[in-house]
């Protein structure tokens, strides 16, 4: 049910890689459609002119980069996998447990242009030599779900999976994995453990999952916006994929934007990477009537907020992070001048603290913490010393504390939430130091 | 595979608890997706949670043994996922995205309206058995926020206005 407001004659193939095949209503383009538009046409080239290794290196000079919020290089992570005699081929898992909040684009891809990620599965499976790949999908997806796994039955009916994919004599199959709720999911580790029928717990790091992942053996795993570029980079080359963002970043390709909150068109829109927070915003028709902006959270629901004039960076992941946030998903979620940052720096830690998996004590102990702190200085019941409570807590949620990112991602809007709205916490203390100094460990859960 | 199959015998009978054949059927299907059998422990609660509603203790009894693990990994798995459900539900699960795009386009009032039309508050069940509610992360719907599920339908923009229309087509 997501929709790309952009019509069919702004997708060009030349231009939108990710989306120009989308059916203006909505429904999904399954194999005939796709196969008439280049669709499988970068797997017929891997296997004709591409080894492992070339395809990587294509991929690294393209400079794709995680979309999954991360932004690390993919032909770099691929180039990481253990491959080679005696080392057992691996797997392939994309990760499509999309619950990052404000983040609503890989549901788009999913419903609605399954073929593209199975494409770019394929790929990744023939440069990783994995044998097998999984789709670890949210269990609320249920149409993208059914949408998925009728292309699985379609590309393997024609031969792109299965033994001896395409006449290539080399075997891949790719299956779809359910998920039952739970945002940690969503980390890779903690992913290949669910994938593996156990607690979502991640894990320690290295060995790393292209070493060891999924059952012991090399996995990959990456976001599903980031395998539908694959494609598109095998079958035109890096220099084309460079040029799709025009000069306006040093990542290559188009990203998949968004805006949601109280703007007059929310939705999703395939643009150059490096766009800028400006030029989405007018795709959005600015704030709703009798609204102005007050900040924005660039990609997520774990990045830091920023000012109205900050919009008018790229977004790009080197900018966003130099502006001291992180472009995360790059689907921006604006706060109006009527909203209090307070009540939605407690919304998001009452998420984070319900979603901690409660392996590392500062993020199952900080976050509940912290939400008692935010929901006393909402009510207007703060204590002096809360705010640099708050602030010490940030730090300890930091990074290099915890095993994954979860408890640094919480940190994150919340201290930016401070640092530029320092007074709007500041009108919720009205009483001197008390109790919550006083007894420092919270019991029990939120 | 080292585990003990017990597919081929009779269906197991757990505190009376007895797994449908059907769903017998669908967990041997999934298993063959993974190279152990307990990585199909989700899809298996999730099987057998389809038919009942829920997943009580004997089930989890049923399901180890169909799969040859250990119960205390299916209940540690079924305790952690926040849509395996350990106690009866109403006939139809509707989940509220409480996130922060929703937040931000009143969720808050549309939840509090939930609460007063159907008298309960998250956790909770109606007294007839027909509606459970409960929060759920980012449903991935931030363009159409407010967003929820009902079953496996997802709406949004929600106003509280429409919720007695919206529940009418769920009996």
């Amino acid at each position: 049910m997501s929709r790309i407001l952009q019509d069919r004659d702004e997708r060009r193939p030349e231009t939108h890689p990710l989306t120009f095949r989308l059916n203006d209503d909505g429904t999904p383009v399954m194999l005939d459609a796709y196969r008439e538009q280049q669709g499988y046409a970068s797997v017929e080239r891997a296997f004709s002119d591409l080894t492992s290794k070339t395809l990587i290196d294509e991929l690294k000079t393209a400079n794709l980069r995680g979309r999954g919020g991360g932004g690390f290089s993919a032909g770099l992570k691929w180039s990481l996998t253990m491959q080679g005699e005696g080392i057992p081929r691996g797997y392939i898992v994309c990760n499509a447990d999309e619950m990052e909040p404000g983040t609503f684009k890989d549901r788009l891809l999913l419903e609605q242009q399954p073929h593209l990620l199975i494409e770019g599965m394929i790929l990744a499976g023939f440069a990783n030599n994995a044998y097998q790949g999984y789709i670890f999908m949210r269990g609320e997806y249920v149409d993208a779900a059914r949408t998925v796994q009728r292309a699985l039955e379609e590309a393997r009916a024609a031969g792109w999976l299965g033994r001896d994919v395409a006449g290539s004599g080399w075997d891949f199959d790719i299956a779809l994995h359910t998920g039952a709720g739970r945002y940690i999911c969503g980390e890779e580790t903690a992913l290949i453990n669910s994938l593996e029928g156990k607690r979502a717990n991640p894990r320690a790091k290295p060995p790393f999952p292209g070493q060891s992942g999924a059952w012991g053996k090399p996995t990959v795993v990456n976001n599903v916006e980031t395998l539908c570029n694959v494609p598109s980079v095998v079958l035109h080359g890096a220099d084309w994929y460079q040029g799709l963002s025009q000069g306006k970043s040093g990542d290559g390709g188009t990203k998949l934007y968004g805006v949601s909150g109280k703007v007059k068109r929310p939705g999703l829109w395939e643009l150059p990477m490096g766009t800028t927070g400006n030029e989405l915003m007018e795709r959005a028709g600015g704030m709703r009537d009798g609204h102005t902006l007050k900040t924005w959270l660039p990609g997520g629901g774990s990045t830091g907020f920023l000012l109205p004039e900050h919009l008018e960076l790229a977004l790009d992941f080197d900018t966003i992070g130099n502006a001291g946030s992180r472009l995360g998903t790059g689907l921006i979620a604006v706060v109006a001048d009527d909203q209090s940052v307070v009540s939605l720096a407690r919304n998001l830690e009452e998420f984070f603290s319900r979603e901690s998996c409660g392996w590392c004590t500062p993020c199952r102990d900080g976050l509940p913490w912290s939400v008692k702190l935010l929901q006393a200085l909402e009510a207007g019941e703060g204590e002096r010393g809360d705010i640099d409570l708050l602030e010490s807590l940030a730090v300890d949620l930091g990074p290099g504390r915890t095993f994954c990112a979860h408890a640094p991602g919480a940190a994150m809007p919340m201290a930016s939430a401070i640092h530029y709205f320092r007074d709007e916490f500041e009108r919720g203390v009205t009483r001197g130091q008390g109790k919550a100094h006083a007894d420092p460990i919270p019991v029990g859960s939120v | 595979m080292t585990h003990a199959s017990t597919s081929t015998s009779a269906p197991i009978a757990t505190d009376g608890f007895v797994l449908h054949d059907e769903d017998r059927a669908a967990i041997a299907h999934e298993r063959k997706h993974y190279p152990h059998p307990q990585a199909a422990s989700i899809e298996a609660l999730k099987i057998v949670q389809k038919r009942h509603g829920w997943v009580p203790d004997a089930a989890i009894e049923a399901i180890a043994r169909e799969l040859g693990v250990p119960p205390a990994s299916v209940e540690g798995v079924a305790t952690f996922y926040s849509l395996i459900f350990r106690q009866p539900v109403g006939r139809h699960v509707i989940l509220i995205c409480d996130s922060s795009s929703c937040f931000l386009t009143d969720y808050e009032a549309l939840r509090d309206a939930f609460f007063a039309h159907l008298g309960i508050g998250f956790g909770q069940t109606t007294p007839d058995d027909r509606f459970t509610l409960l929060p759920v992360c980012c449903l991935g719907a931030c363009d159409r926020g407010p967003a929820l599920m009902i079953g496996d339908d997802t709406y949004g923009p929600v106003t509280p206005e429409e919720i007695p229309t919206l529940l009418e087509g769920y009996a």
